[in-house]
């Protein structure tokens, strides 16, 4: 009875994704295994020389980087965002108040937003012109343009992301458990590690993968942020497709990106079991 | 027999298990019937072959002579009251009411709507959505918005099973003395063996798919097909090669010796669990009046024609 | 509750909104440079005599437009027909194209109108923008539709044919209305990852297709420009207005 509805509810959707999605990628993994020709594009004959030239230290010091760039800034999040949400799950009237205040910058633009670090960072901006001004420094200290700042503007993109999942299990943790622990003689510290962490470990895996997996693709922040010395793996594509015209070593190159946050995924996937999203 | 619904041979299959297996049964034009038994038994499964939910593996669903089993719910006039009624939330009691209506082009829409609502005595509450109705209401829309549509069967699973216990027993009287009332034939499913007793003119039990017994309330009770039947409908002791109901045990002193294991008060009656000589065991239901304590020796017996005698 | 806790809180808090709100308030700078000298709406002026920008924004506004609508309608009826049966591959590439990153989305769509150039003719223009957002904002309409779904009663639909209505008049009649508070939602959600989106968009995008975001970058590229500020803080306050309205609209 279902099957001519069924048929028209997934027939727009199957043939979008299908045909500008994986299509697409389906031809940058055939790209990926082409060799450059002369003028830029691509052509046979077939080899892994691109995948091979991922390997050379310049190149795999970027992937590098980007996991560790991916990590740090992963690893900042939770330990801003671990108490925020802690903060909201446990103020009863204004909860929702402070959640859309977490959500709120999230629906503003990200390119504004990196664009605001831009303008408190640089040499010129305001946290140096702040710093001269109180005569604490004489010239401008180098903010802008370095991984730090790279790190900086991904915690700041992405720290809703670790907020709300956080808060999710945070809020239902049963409050008489914490009261049972201090009842037994446990101090908050105790309660904390020994309590609270623990049973909200599905929330903090999910909030550190959520925010792992879009650091790791970053392109726009590095581009903004970063100097040519903190250079990400979403950089190296966009350059080898527009500047350096090497289509197959961008594909490579692309591929290789899709395939660490696969990784993240199918690590989430085992430690979840089940529902990813 | 004028029969609006005849079922013949269903059987249905889900993933190789037989949910339903060789049914067949009629329900007679006018009547209420009751499909009983326990949950998993496949009544409901039934319930939903009829209403065109599902579509039966092999078998005949007949409607008014027609076979009906392959066309979908829209194409069958019949009409099902939802165990959580499945009022639309974002209509009112009316709107609720008129939806078929609407979808059927009906022409005296207003007149319709109306006598509908007098006859579940909703009128003044027309307006209110779902939500702002209470239990009994909500199930007097559901039935509303199906007889408005005059269906040649009405179906209803457990129609009691959602309302407040204290409600169930009045709201028995009422759906029987409108189902009197319109003349429209009910094809009730209900795990409460009492329920359908009170209400029915005929049940059918089910069990594990299969249809054990069809008949009028006092004949599958006082003289059940199979030990199930019997043991579904009311207690049963069972006795060597037959079952005694509890309310069939007279104490009195030319019967057999046994000796009371427990008693228990419950206001209406006094139960005893008696041990007879041989070892077996008997429940017994008596006068409250009546001071027995574990212990006790007393005499049992009973009319011949009370035991159950089953295949 | 800790005063330490609530203090901590507050900092993130601050760290969240701070960046926008400096950038607003120096938005109203009169001095050129980061340094206050009054209060001035000339960098708002200088918005308005730019032509570059009020074309990116009219062009933004129209892609996002037509990308909310097409994005809201497949992914709502694709959310639909997922609900009434499983259908792996298509829930497999829904999920994977919520997790490639943006860069990766952008070059494939690149290299596949690239490709598709060769036997066809077209260009990169309005049109290859529109569709590669359709494209990367379906899946969060089937996510956001799915969860409500998930939360409804399916005897609602099977009430409804009860009464006569047609598989497709049960879906109009009522499982339609009451989703249409999580298609507005994602419907805002499509308007603001559209009108956002750079990334993608720089790669896909035409000479006659130049957006909003891609002038902001452009600006921001070159250097100190406080009309960048007044442009962002029309975006913020803008955007967040719309956020405001639309969530009053859901909470009838």
């Amino acid at each position: 009875m279902w099957t001519k509805v069924r048929f028209w509810t997934l027939a727009p959707s199957r043939l979008l994704m299908g045909l500008l999605f994986a299509a697409p990628l389906c031809i940058v993994a055939a790209y990926s295994l082409l060799t450059r020709g002369a003028y830029g594009g691509q052509s046979p004959p077939w080899t892994f020389e691109s995948y091979a030239r991922l390997l050379d230290p310049l190149y795999a010091a970027i992937l590098f980087r980007s996991l560790w760039i991916a990590a740090l800034s992963t690893a900042l999040c939770l330990l801003l965002g671990f108490p925020l949400a802690l903060f909201i799950s446990r103020s009863a009237k204004r909860k929702n108040l402070y959640l859309q205040l977490v959500m709120l910058p999230f629906w503003t633009s990200f390119l504004v937003r990196t664009y605001a670090w831009m303008f408190l960072l640089r040499d010129t901006g305001l946290i140096n012109t702040i710093l001269q001004s109180l005569g604490l420094i004489r010239e401008p200290l180098p903010l802008l343009y370095n991984e730090w700042a790279v790190v900086v503007g991904l915690v700041y993109g992405y720290l809703p992301f670790m907020v709300l999942p956080l808060f999710a299990t945070l809020e239902r943790i049963d409050p008489n458990l914490l009261e049972a622990a201090a009842d037994l003689g446990a101090r908050d510290t105790d309660t904390l590690f020994r309590i609270i962490v623990p049973l909200a470990m599905p929330g903090i895996v999910a909030g550190c993968v959520l925010v792992f997996i879009p650091c790791l693709g970053a392109y726009l922040t590095p581009d903004l942020l970063g100097g040519g010395k903190s250079m990400m793996a979403g950089n190296l594509v966009q350059n080898q497709f527009t500047n350096a015209r090497d289509w197959p070593f961008g594909s490579a190159a692309s591929l290789t990106l899709m395939a660490m946050v696969m990784l993240a995924l199918a690590w989430l996937a085992r430690r979840q079991k089940g529902d990813l999203l | 027999m004028d029969a609006v619904l005849e079922l013949r041979g269903v059987s249905k299959q889900f993933h190789g298990h037989r949910a339903v297996d060789d049914v067949s049964l009629a329900v007679p034009r006018g009547s209420l019937f009751a499909l009983v038994g326990p949950s998993g038994c496949g009544k409901t499964t039934v319930l939903r072959m009829i209403a065109g939910f599902e579509i039966p593996t092999t078998g005949q669903v007949l409607l008014s002579g027609a076979d009906v089993a392959g066309l979908p719910p829209y194409q069958r006039n019949v009409s099902t009251v939802f165990q959580n009624y499945a009022l639309f939330p974002h209509l009112t009691a009316r709107q609720n009411i008129e939806f078929g209506l609407r979808r059927r082009k009906a022409s005296d829409l207003d007149r319709r709507v109306r006598d509908v609502l007098d006859l579940v005595q909703l009128a003044g509450k027309e307006h209110r959505k779902p939500a702002q109705l209470s239990g009994g209401e909500k199930q007097r829309v559901a039935l509303a918005r199906s007889l408005v549509l005059e269906p040649d069967l009405l179906l209803l699973d457990e129609p009691l099973a959602a309302l407040d216990p204290k409600l169930r027993r009045q709201v028995r009287v009422e759906l029987k003395s409108i189902q009197r009332r319109v003349g429209v034939t009910f094809l009730m499913v209900t795990h409460d063996q009492e329920e359908a007793m009170s209400m029915a003119d005929s049940i059918a039990v089910m069990n594990k798919g299969r249809l054990e017994q069809i008949g009028p309330p006092r004949e599958i009770y006082s003289r059940p097909a199979t030990r199930f039947v019997a043991g579904f409908l009311g207690e049963v002791s069972w006795l060597n090669g037959f079952g005694l109901r509890p309310e069939s045990i007279i104490l009195s002193a030319d019967g057999r010796p046994a000796t009371v294991r427990s008693a228990v008060y419950l206001g209406n009656c006094l139960r005893l669990e008696l041990q007879l000589e041989s070892g077996e065991t008997l429940l017994a239901e008596t006068n409250p009046g009546a001071r027995h304590t574990a212990g006790d020796q007393v005499n049992v017996t009973w009319r011949p024609e009370d035991e159950l005698h089953v295949d | 509750m800790s005063r330490a806790l609530a203090l901590t809180a507050a900092a993130v808090l601050a760290f969240l909104h701070l960046p926008l709100a400096v950038l607003t308030v120096f938005s109203f700078n009169a001095s050129r440079f980061t340094v206050w000298e009054g209060f001035s709406f000339k960098w708002y002026a200088a918005l308005a005599q730019d032509t570059r920008l009020i074309e990116g924004a009219w062009n933004s506004l129209l892609i996002a437009a037509a990308a909310t609508i097409f994005a809201t309608a497949a992914g709502t009826l694709c959310a639909y027909g997922l609900w009434k049966r499983r259908a792996p591959l298509l829930t497999g590439t829904l999920y994977l194209s919520l997790v490639t990153p943006e860069i990766v989305t952008g070059v494939s769509l690149l290299a596949f109108y690239q490709f598709l150039f060769r036997y066809l003719d077209i260009r990169l223009g309005m049109h290859t923008v529109i569709l590669a957002h359709v494209t990367f904002s379906v899946a969060f309409v089937v996510v956001v539709v799915l969860a409500r779904l998930r939360t409804m009663d399916a005897t609602l639909e099977e009430a409804a044919m009860d009464l006569g209505a047609t598989e497709w008049g049960a879906f109009f009649r009522v499982t339609l209305p009451a989703l249409l508070p999580a298609v507005a939602a994602s419907a805002l959600l499509v308007f603001t990852l559209s009108f956002d989106d750079y990334v993608i968009t720089s790669l896909v995008a035409g000479v006659d297709s130049e957006t909003l975001p891609m002038v902001i970058y452009a600006m921001a590229r070159r250097g100190v420009n406080p009309a960048v500020n007044a442009i962002s803080a029309l975006i913020v306050v803008g955007l967040g207005f719309f956020i405001l309205a639309a969530e009053r609209l859901r909470e009838p």
